[in-house]
């Protein structure tokens, strides 16, 4: 395993320089999520217009792979539908915890947190966004924990 | 690179020789030598610690203080003999005051539920303090709970040592219980436990040290500090997990009510009512751990053996080497800095979050623990999610230091720095 895989070039980049790192003024949905575990915590904001994820931003400080994978996660869901945002985050899981056979490349960028899955301690870092964005789009009050 | 740092060792410390007892630092993480720097959640252990257990099992193994054979006989002797080594080790008045526990967090709630849950009433307080272990904070917390105490914190100063006249101002007629951490495990801090202790008892407060910390550092005398309670793990000690030692004033021991009910710690059972045994089995309900009580034994004469002094001495030597090496990293901000400490780092460093580091330092083979110790009031008062913590024991080197140096710089070069 070269740690490389983990830590590629975008991973670091988006830690270094979060997208979509902002709250949403009068946004309709956010959700928390925290991991007690790690103490990575986060806010996920989402403005969703006819069924379509218009905004999606996070504000909240987290290690570099929960970092990355929220911006990351708010670049990739932007513009999609609900639909189309839950069925990336079944797919997300799936890659974060090896249940995919399939390419991760079809995923785009986000392919670049597959190095994840050879980290048992690290996948609840990557998915924490992921649970929180889906809380989000389904107004869920309870903050969301991952551990 | 600026020269090393030139650090005095105690001259009769062969850690060469040390190392050599521990058969499990001979290996490879990742393809490095393993570095292991966790000792605060828990310490390898020595091979005569692994033989004494292996022994037991292979020669020995029986049920103990029940069958008249000779194997329980042999077991009985053993897992006594391990109780004699810890009265022994603690300076305790007697082997009654010796209670087998599966580890400090047993010992804690077992003085919580057993001691203090009878005998405390609202308007009572129990005093702990910043610098605790969720251990010696939410059994006390459950306590209150249950009795209407009320639970008081002593405060603690920017480099993370007790705030000693806030001490002097919370401990009142109503103080019951101070329960105090020996050694911080987050920050390394060692407490002046006997100053505190005599000042608590003079408040006619009952005091419980947690000496999960201490004891690898510090040798522990029981009457001298003249506290109520002492608990340790033996984990923590170069011994195994699954048991710990709970050491209690016998005449208070006395006065407390079993805990858990069962097997071994009864004298008569009928339906109308059992009576119970005397100490200290009344509070070793069951079949106890006894392999691990062997284990305990053979890691106190382990210790013993070492001797306590010099390895405190060994790790205050590298505790300073590690802080002049780590002072090296641009960014690193340690996190606790009081003026007695044991061989317990914590720090952060800009730009790279703890459990990153963790992650690429086990890549250099260095384990070191990421995280908030079980200490999130700690982490809250740094205003830091977690910290990365490097913890050393008898075993380690200048050159387990330097690979740990090298590993920081390494996950600093892969981060860029904070730009």
């Amino acid at each position: 395993m070269d740690l490389r895989d983990l830590y590629q070039d975008i991973i670091v980049d988006h830690n270094r320089n979060p997208r979509n790192f902002r709250a949403i003024a009068g946004a309709v949905r956010l959700a928390e999520g925290y991991n007690p575990l790690c103490g990575d915590k986060l806010v996920v904001y989402a403005q969703v217009v006819d069924g379509r994820v218009e905004d999606v931003s996070f504000v909240g400080s987290g290690c570099a792979i929960s970092t990355a994978s929220a911006s990351l996660m708010t670049e990739a869901v932007k513009g999609k539908t609900v639909a189309e945002a839950e069925a990336l985050f079944t797919d997300m899981h799936e890659l974060l915890t090896g249940k995919s056979d399939a390419d991760p490349e079809r995923l785009g960028k986000l392919a670049a947190l597959a190095g994840v899955k050879d980290y048992p301690a690290r996948v609840k870092c990557a998915t924490l966004s992921w649970h929180t964005l889906n809380a989000a789009l389904h107004g869920e009050q309870t903050p969301v924990r991952t551990e | 690179m600026t020269a090393l740092p030139s650090v005095a060792f105690p001259d009769a410390f062969d850690v060469a020789r040390v190392r050599r007892d521990f058969p499990i630092l001979d290996q490879a993480i990742h393809g490095r030598p393993l570095v292991y720097l966790d000792n605060a959640a828990t310490a390898q252990k020595p091979r005569a610690v692994l033989e004494a257990m292996d022994h037991y099992y292979r020669e020995s193994n029986a049920n103990v203080h029940r069958g008249v054979h000779t194997l329980s006989e042999r077991a009985t002797a053993l897992y006594e003999g391990g109780r004699d080594r810890a009265r022994a080790f603690l300076n305790a008045r007697t082997r009654e005051e010796i209670i087998f526990v599966r580890g400090t967090t047993e010992a804690i709630n077992l003085v919580a539920q057993s001691y203090a849950r009878p005998r405390l009433k609202p308007g009572d307080e129990i005093l702990i303090t910043h610098l605790e272990h969720h251990s010696n904070t939410v059994p006390w917390q459950m306590v209150c709970e249950q009795t209407g105490a009320r639970l008081k914190v002593v405060p603690i100063t920017p480099d993370g040592a007790l705030d000693l006249e806030a001490f002097e101002r919370l401990l009142g007629p109503r103080t019951r219980i101070f329960a105090v951490a020996h050694v911080s495990n987050a920050l390394g801090t060692v407490n002046p436990i006997a100053e505190l202790t005599a000042r608590a008892r003079a408040a006619g407060a009952m005091v419980l040290i947690d000496g999960a910390q201490g004891v690898p550092h510090c040798a522990v005398d029981v009457q001298a500090l003249d506290c109520d309670f002492y608990a340790f793990s033996a984990h923590k000690l170069y011994g195994p997990t699954g048991i710990g030692v709970l050491y209690g004033r016998r005449e208070v021991l006395e006065a407390m009510p079993p805990w858990q009910g069962g097997g071994d710690m009864i004298r008569t059972v009928r339906f109308e009512g059992s009576t119970w045994n005397d100490l200290p089995y009344k509070f070793e309900a069951g079949t106890p751990a006894i392999a691990e009580a062997v284990g305990l034994g053979a890691a106190l004469d382990y210790v013993d053996r070492i001797g306590l002094d010099a390895i405190a001495r060994h790790e205050a030597a590298l505790l300073s080497y590690a802080l002049e090496r780590l002072r090296e990293i641009d960014g690193l901000r340690f996190i606790g800095s009081a003026p007695q400490r044991a061989s317990v780092v914590s720090f952060v460093i800009e730009g790279v979050h703890p459990h990153d580091l963790g992650t690429i330092l086990d890549h250099a083979g260095v384990a070191i623990r990421a995280g908030h110790h079980c200490a999130m009031p700690v982490m809250d008062f740094y205003g830091v999610p977690a910290t990365a913590r490097a913890s050393l024991a008898c075993y380690n080197t200048t050159a387990d230091i330097d690979a740990l140096v090298a590993a920081l710089q390494g996950a600093r070069d892969l981060f860029g720095g904070r730009g």
